[in-house]
Formats: structure tokens, sequence, C-alpha cells
């Protein structure tokens, strides 16, 4: 993996922001608010790939996973304790150090790497997951071609990104981060990627996409899944067979 | 240092909302803990508990699910009608709303002794492998930490878990110490509580009656294992009254009990010990806080009125159970906060709601004097005669109002 793939001033943005990781009602909020919606959709999509009960407690029981940009660990340990064995990489050191000091008061064994995801030792994983960072990264193309080096054979990948839209725009980037509802400076909205580059950057990467999904605000709910992708989308992405 | 033991969720509080949240909670795979200083044998014997409870539907539908149906085959009563009226059934004023499910429909509820769903529950729990009981036990220390929550017992053991839920009923020591905040009232008022058999048959019949000096409820129970018939009275009557029909001996208590039933079931004899409890309404503004549920009456408690008390927090377990089963599923922290808030969206609301309406009842039907009970027959005249009405009070009755979980539709999660 090229150094160029990590924009340093999101890792110091993101870095700064990492004692706060945990805090449900601090400057994270939303995205603890995000993260069962997001989740429910993992599980989804882990079930339909390895055909798993859904009422299974550990459906990745036996199975590695690579959460890349995994912040503090919001997704990690999940899927921990869904049973996969998870290794967890950031940018931040700062928000390393607060996922193994979160993980070891949750006694959950996750392996965290602070740094570039060439610096991992060589090694594939059935699952490979990235929420929300693909648009923060200089070059798209090249990330997603290291995450695919990193998917094993009869792998699965998720990922999830905003839109690029007036709507994301005027929401995410304006309204979200003036209100405080997201940390300023968290969003480049030039950077975002649309569902098709996304999709297309994937199948260069020679994978195939399976299923892609909208993520939009709820009243009732806060998130949903389904609906407009106008936002926010989840993409799901396996080797052809 | 002694040994630590984990499980998913900590319960504390032994009864009945505590016990069928263990079953329900260990039935989709989550392992619990309860610990009660009550000693679980005591709580089964007769005597204990002479309370009876009103099961609406949905709940049934729940314990069909959870296995707790079949253990009490023969023990249930379905209630086919409400009588409601603020005078004595045989004065002509016994029977302005009468609430009646067509053939075919559930009953409004199936009234059960709640000693007969303890021995239920009891026998549930002693077949629940993921459900272990430190009954009795007493807790010594509470810690509350960014990851947990730890509750040392009397003999040094630590049981550890993820999450608290306080199932302690209304005096929940639990709640008081971590601070949430309670809105109470006392309705200065007492009911005296037993099961009565009686000569003529009920007929699945329950009847309130609202008298000025309070209401007054007979609830048709399944006659004994002497064929003969029974019902359960919530008696209410003013606090200052209250020491005074304690004195009275079980002959004076059934004539003035024979009096207020005006006669329709004929003579009676009182079958289980009276009880008589202090009536107050409570309300806690949040159900939940860091790592902490709070479940039935540790949440709610309403007036007995409607016996709708029980079904309330049997609804929190239908609830509780969805978002913690669910959340196990996607791998969460079981004391994530975004769980609890959901918890707290879904049963904040409806608490609420029950708890308001009736307590707007009993004011409504507590107030003494003659142009109060001409608006009441009024009040209950238009219930009456508006279909969506008593469609609205009928659905609250058996308990299917509101978002339902899925437990109480008889689904599992």
């Amino acid at each position: 993996m090229s150094a160029a793939t990590i924009n340093p001033n999101e890792a110091a943005h993101f870095g700064a922001l990492a004692a706060d990781w945990w805090d449900p009602h601090g400057s994270s909020a939303m995205l603890h608010k995000l993260n069962p919606v997001r989740l429910a959709y993992i599980r989804d999509q882990i079930d339909a790939h390895w055909h798993v009960d859904a009422r299974e407690r550990h459906p990745l029981a036996g199975r590695s996973a690579l959460d890349v940009g995994c912040g503090a660990g919001l997704l990690a340990e999940p899927l921990a304790r869904m049973g996969a064995q998870v290794t967890g990489v950031d940018a931040a050191p700062e928000n390393i150090a607060a996922a193994r000091g979160h993980a070891a008061g949750q006694g959950l064994a996750i392996s965290y790497f602070a740094g570039e995801l060439a610096a991992l030792p060589p090694a594939t994983f059935d699952l490979v997951t990235s929420m929300e960072v693909v648009e923060h990264v200089t070059d798209p193309a090249a990330f997603i071609g290291e995450l695919a080096g990193r998917l094993g054979p009869g792998g699965l990948m998720i990922l999830s990104t905003p839109n690029r839209t007036m709507l994301s725009k005027l929401l995410l980037v304006e309204a979200a981060e003036r209100v405080g509802a997201v940390p300023r400076g968290t969003h480049d909205w030039d950077q975002f990627l649309k569902p098709e580059e996304l999709t297309n950057l994937l199948e260069s990467a020679g994978l195939e996409v399976i299923d892609r999904t909208g993520l939009s605000p709820s009243a009732a709910k806060g998130f949903k899944l389904g609906g407009s992708e106008a936002l926010n989308y989840l993409v799901a992405a396996r080797w052809p067979a | 240092m002694s040994e630590t033991l984990r499980s998913d969720v900590l319960i504390s509080g032994g009864g009945l909302v505590g016990q069928a949240l263990a079953l329900a909670l260990s039935h989709h795979g989550l392992s619990v803990q309860i610990v009660d200083p009550a000693d679980p044998v005591a709580t089964i014997a007769p005597g204990f508990d002479g309370r009876a409870s009103a099961i609406a539907s949905a709940t049934w539908q729940m314990f069909e699910v959870l296995g707790i149906a079949e253990r009490l085959t023969g023990h249930g009563c379905p209630i086919r009608a409400i009588k409601v009226g603020d005078g004595a059934p045989d004065s002509g004023r016994g029977g302005e709303l009468d609430f009646v499910t067509a053939d075919g429909d559930p009953p409004l509820g199936t009234m059960i002794e709640n000693r007969q769903l303890r021995l239920a529950l009891a026998a549930g729990l002693a077949d629940a492998p993921l459900v272990r009981l430190h009954m009795p036990a007493t807790v010594t220390t509470r810690d509350i930490g960014v990851h947990g929550v730890t509750l040392t017992l009397a003999d040094g053991t630590r049981l550890a878990a993820p999450l608290l839920i306080v199932a302690e009923g209304r005096r929940s020591p639990t709640r008081y110490a971590a601070g949430f905040s309670i809105a109470s009232w006392s309705y200065h008022h007492h009911a005296m509580i037993g099961a009565v058999a009686h000569e003529r048959p009920h007929g699945h019949v329950a009847h309130e009656i609202f008298y000025p000096s309070g209401p007054f409820a007979l609830l048709p129970l399944v006659d004994d294992g002497e064929g003969r018939h029974r019902s359960a009275f919530v008696w209410t009557v003013a606090e200052k009254d209250g020491p005074g029909f304690a004195k009275l001996g079980d002959r004076g208590f059934v004539a003035e009990l024979e009096k207020r039933a005006g006669g329709v079931l004929g003579a009676m004899e009182l079958v289980a010990p009276r009880m008589t409890y202090p009536l107050g309404f409570h309300h806690s503004a949040s159900i939940v806080a860091e790592r902490i549920a709070l479940v039935g009456d540790a949440a709610h408690g309403i007036h007995p009125i409607a016996g709708q008390g029980l079904n309330l927090g049997l609804r929190d377990v239908a609830a509780l159970t969805e978002v913690l089963v669910e959340g196990a599923r996607l791998g969460l922290d079981l004391g994530d906060a975004a769980l609890l808030a959901r918890y707290q969206r879904w049963r904040g609301l409806d608490n609420m709601m029950v708890s308001l309406a009736t307590d707007g009842l009993t004011r409504l039907f507590g107030i003494p004097g003659r142009t109060a009970a001409a608006v009441r027959r009024t009040g209950l005249g238009a219930v009456q005669r508006l279909p969506i009405l008593k469609r609205f009070f009928m659905d609250e009755a058996r308990g299917e109002a509101g978002d339902l979980p899925k437990l109480l539709a008889g689904a599992e999660v």
C-alpha cells in the first residue's frame, strides 16, 4: 500500500476525536445511532453469504475479519462478539490506543494496528469491512485495490460511504457539521463517490458487487436501511464465482 | 478474591416480571443471573401471594411461546365480558358498559392466581440451563462501571454483566440509588385483595363497580378442586377506613363483600388470605440509565383498577427481550446506549399512556356526588355507543395497543 492513500490531515482530524469515540453523547453520537443500522446490514450480508441462521449468536465463528479505518473499534468489537478473529487498522495512533483500551475493558481479544494497511503481516481475511473511509483517502482506486488484496477466497467485502449529491452536500457537510451533529472538518464533499463510481472501482479490482442499499434518516428510528441512496449507501462485494 | 460469575445480563429482582424476563431471554440464547433477597421456596408457599392477575391475551401469546401457558393449563379463567357500573349489579346501575367478546374472539383477559404464575415460572426456570438463580442473596455493593456492572453478594461472590435490569418492584432500592427521578402520589386508598368461593357461577364475567368510596372489582377464577365457583376481589377503601376493615372478622368482612357484590354471585366464603395494599401512582420519567434498565413496577406503578399493572410489566419484558436479543445478534454490547434508547422509546410512551389513563379513570370515578355520577354515566354511555372508543378500551384490556413486540404477537424474536 502506498502511503499516498492515507491523507495525513484526515488522520489527524480523527485522532483528535479519539478520546470521545466511545461516548454515546459526545462528538460520535451520530455514529452510535448509525452503528446498529449498519450492523443490521452487515449481519444480513453475512447470513446470506455464508448461509447462517439469523438467530445464530456467533455467525462469524471460525472466520477472520479485517476492519480498515476502525476508529476506536465501534465495528471491530461487534464483529469479535459475533465470533470473528478480528484485526483492526487505523491511520491515527490515538484511535488505536483508544480501541485497545476499550477492547481490554470489554474482555475482547482484537488485534489492532496503527498506520498503513501494508504494514500488516501478509494475510487475507474472510470478511473485509471499511465504513466511511473511502471518501477520506487521497487515492480511492489504490485503496480499493489494497482492500481486495486482503480479501481471501470465498470472502465478503462490505463498504459504506456518503453519496456525492446535492442532498449530502446540504445535509451532511453543511447542516450536520454546522449544528455540531458531526464534528467540523469531517467531510470533504468533493471526495465523495457516487455508487456507480464505487462499483467501477470494485469491479476494476476484480470484484463482483452483490448488493447495494441506501441508508437514510428516519423520523422514527434515526436511520433506516433501504430507500434512498442519496445520502449514504452500503455495498457488498465478493470474488466472482 | 472470590470468583466472578459472568452472564449476558443481571436481573435484580426475582418476582413475576424478573422471572418472566429471565425465561424470555434464555429462550433466545442469552444467559441470565437473577439475584433477590427472597427465598424462592417461601414465595411459592400457599398464602404468600393471595392476588390474582388478569393476563391480557397478547401477554398470553408470549406465555405460549415461552412454554409457560402449558404449565398453566386448567388454571386460567377467560374473561368473556366486563360489566362496568357505578352501583351494585342488582341496583339497576351495575352494567352501563358491557365489553363482550364475540364468539371465536380471544378473551378480554385470563384470570390466574399469582401463586399459579409463580409455580409455572419456577418450573420453567428449573428447565432453563442459561438461568442461574442467586436466591436468597443480598447485594452488598453495586458497581456500575464504564464496561459493565458488578454486584458483590454478602458471601463475597461477584456477579458481572454488561447490563443490570432492575425488576425490584415499586420500592426499588437500585432505582433510588441510581438517582432516577420519579413522579409519584398516593391515592389515599387501600386495596383489599383476596378470593371468595360463591354460590352461583360467574359466567366468565368481570364486574368493575365504581362506588363513591372507591372502585370494587370482581374477577372470575376457575372452580377449585371441589368444584366451588370462585372469584377474586379488589376492593378499594379510603385510607382512613382501611384499619377498620382490617379489624373486621372474616364473617363481617364477607357480609360487606356480599353487599357490594349485590347478590349476583350469591353467598360467599373467603378462600384466600385477605391482603391490604396502600395504593399509589409512580412513574419514572426515564426507564434507562448507564448500563441499567427498569422493568415492571420499578418503572411504573399504577392503580390496579383495570388489572393492567402486571401486563405493563410483561410488555416491558417482551420489548426489552426483543431489543436485547436483536442487539446480541448484531454483536452489540448489551449495555449499549443505542439499545437502551430503543427500549426507552418503545416502552416510555405506552407506559405513560396506560398510567395516565388509569389515573384519569380513578379520578373520574373517585369523585363523589350526584353531578359526578351523572357525568360518569354520560361518559360511559358515550363509550358504549361509540364503536371506536369501545374498540380502543377493549384493545387496551387485551394489551394489543401500540407497536407490538414479536413475543406479544405469539412469535419468537
